[in-house]
């Protein structure tokens, strides 16, 4: 039976991409971001996970408002990063595991989850940047992981309830023992935290609120159930209802985790950018 | 609030429009056309024409107006939702910093050291 290794979070600004290209690890102003990610370079190494379930949100590359899930699971053999409108190089497909992905969509319904299947799915900055973080040269690293990404809706409200996150990564986390084959696995949580991109309150970051969900999705998870999703706008900004994933990553995890490194900081973009690695018991 | 107040469960944070189903109602036609954006033959095609290729997508006058003034602001009120604008504000050359900017009323070097401030 697959095993969860554990966790990895990252915020996954589209910046981050762009800096990565021009190799600005050393830059003043990325280096207090990118010196979050030896800790979690070393951990992979000595983990090497054979598969990286990829929890991040679409911005409007792969789906559009005319039919938009709430919860969207890849199935497909390979997966492209597209043109999201800016022009840039797209990099080649990331490998997938439909196999996998069919194992998780099975359970995931019998658990009464209703996702959505896509055997072709267009993969954009949330699911891209996270990977070029963890495995650098991606998707050429030598030991890449296959993929399965899984999308959650924060483009158009409603979006799923903190608790609705929680509970989806706790079946999340049963499909994934019951994968029956001897693999090591690693679930990723992408995007946040706080930041808000529109409106007169653009650029609003809370750096209280932030600490608060990292101090408490490490060992006390279900605390943070407790926020509605209007708080989670109104204290963590309109686009940082990312932290959901964050929540559906937290729930495949179990209950015993060890925090194996974290770093947080302000800003990246118009981002709070939050990074944390949590090793399953 | 009520549980259940009809189809509108808009909530009211001061300089926040809450992307929710009357927004997705009122901006479909441009964020269509932002969405579509993403291939740059689209890019190009509004480029050429803005008027003709607003006009084939069906904008609403506040939109068109929204976005001939390059107003954000307006293209928010009018529906528009930021993931598909940011696409808009590329063909306009506009990075993120830029666009926080012209929504709040600073200039972009304002808007950098205003996000700074927050650490």
């Amino acid at each position: 039976m697959a095993r969860i290794l554990g966790g990895i979070t990252t915020s996954h600004i589209p910046a981050v991409g762009n800096a990565i290209q021009k190799g600005l690890h050393d830059d003043p102003y990325w280096k207090p971001f990118f010196d979050g990610y030896p800790k979690v370079h070393q951990w992979i190494q000595d983990n090497s996970p054979d598969y990286v379930i990829n929890i991040y949100n679409d911005h409007g590359l792969g789906f559009f408002l005319d039919r938009m899930p709430t919860f969207a699971i890849g199935a497909a053999h390979e997966y492209r990063n597209e043109d999201e409108g800016w022009g840039l190089p797209a990099l080649d497909p990331f490998p997938g595991a439909p196999e996998l992905s069919w194992h998780i969509i099975e359970s995931l319904v019998a658990d009464e989850f209703d996702i959505t299947s896509c055997q072709e799915l267009a993969v954009d900055h949330g699911f891209v940047v996270p990977m070029q973080l963890f495995w650098p040269g991606a998707p050429h690293h030598p030991h890449m992981p296959k993929a399965v990404p899984i999308s959650a809706n924060t483009v158009q409200h409603p979006i799923p309830t903190l608790n609705r996150a929680l509970n989806f990564g706790k079946a999340l986390r049963k499909a994934l023992l019951s994968f029956p084959e001897d693999a090591k696995i690693v679930v990723l949580g992408t995007g946040g935290l706080s930041h808000q991109l529109d409106g007169q309150r653009a650029g609003f970051i809370n750096k209280d609120f932030d600490q608060y969900c990292l101090e408490n999705i490490v060992h006390n998870p279900e605390e943070l159930t407790k926020i509605t999703r209007q708080e989670l706008v109104k204290q963590a900004g309109a686009q940082g209802t990312e932290f959901l994933m964050w929540m559906m990553m937290r729930g495949a995890l179990g209950d015993e985790v060890t925090e194996i490194t974290r770093n947080y900081h302000i800003p990246i973009s118009n981002t709070a950018a939050g990074t944390l690695l949590l090793e399953c018991a | 609030m009520h549980d259940m107040p009809g189809y509108d469960y808009h909530i009211d944070i001061p300089g926040t429009v809450l992307f929710d189903g009357t927004q997705a109602m009122k901006g479909y036609a441009l964020n269509k056309m932002c969405y579509d954006f993403n291939k740059a033959v689209n890019r190009d095609g509004f480029k050429a024409d803005e008027e003709g290729w607003m006009a084939k997508y069906g904008l609403t006058e506040p939109q068109k107006d929204a976005v001939r003034q390059r107003d954000i602001l307006a293209m928010i009120d009018a529906g528009g939702n930021i993931y598909y604008l940011a696409k808009l504000a590329g063909i306009f050359k506009l990075s993120v910093q830029d666009v926080g900017g012209l929504q709040t009323g600073r200039t972009t070097e304002e808007f950098k050291e205003y996000l700074a401030s927050q650490a």
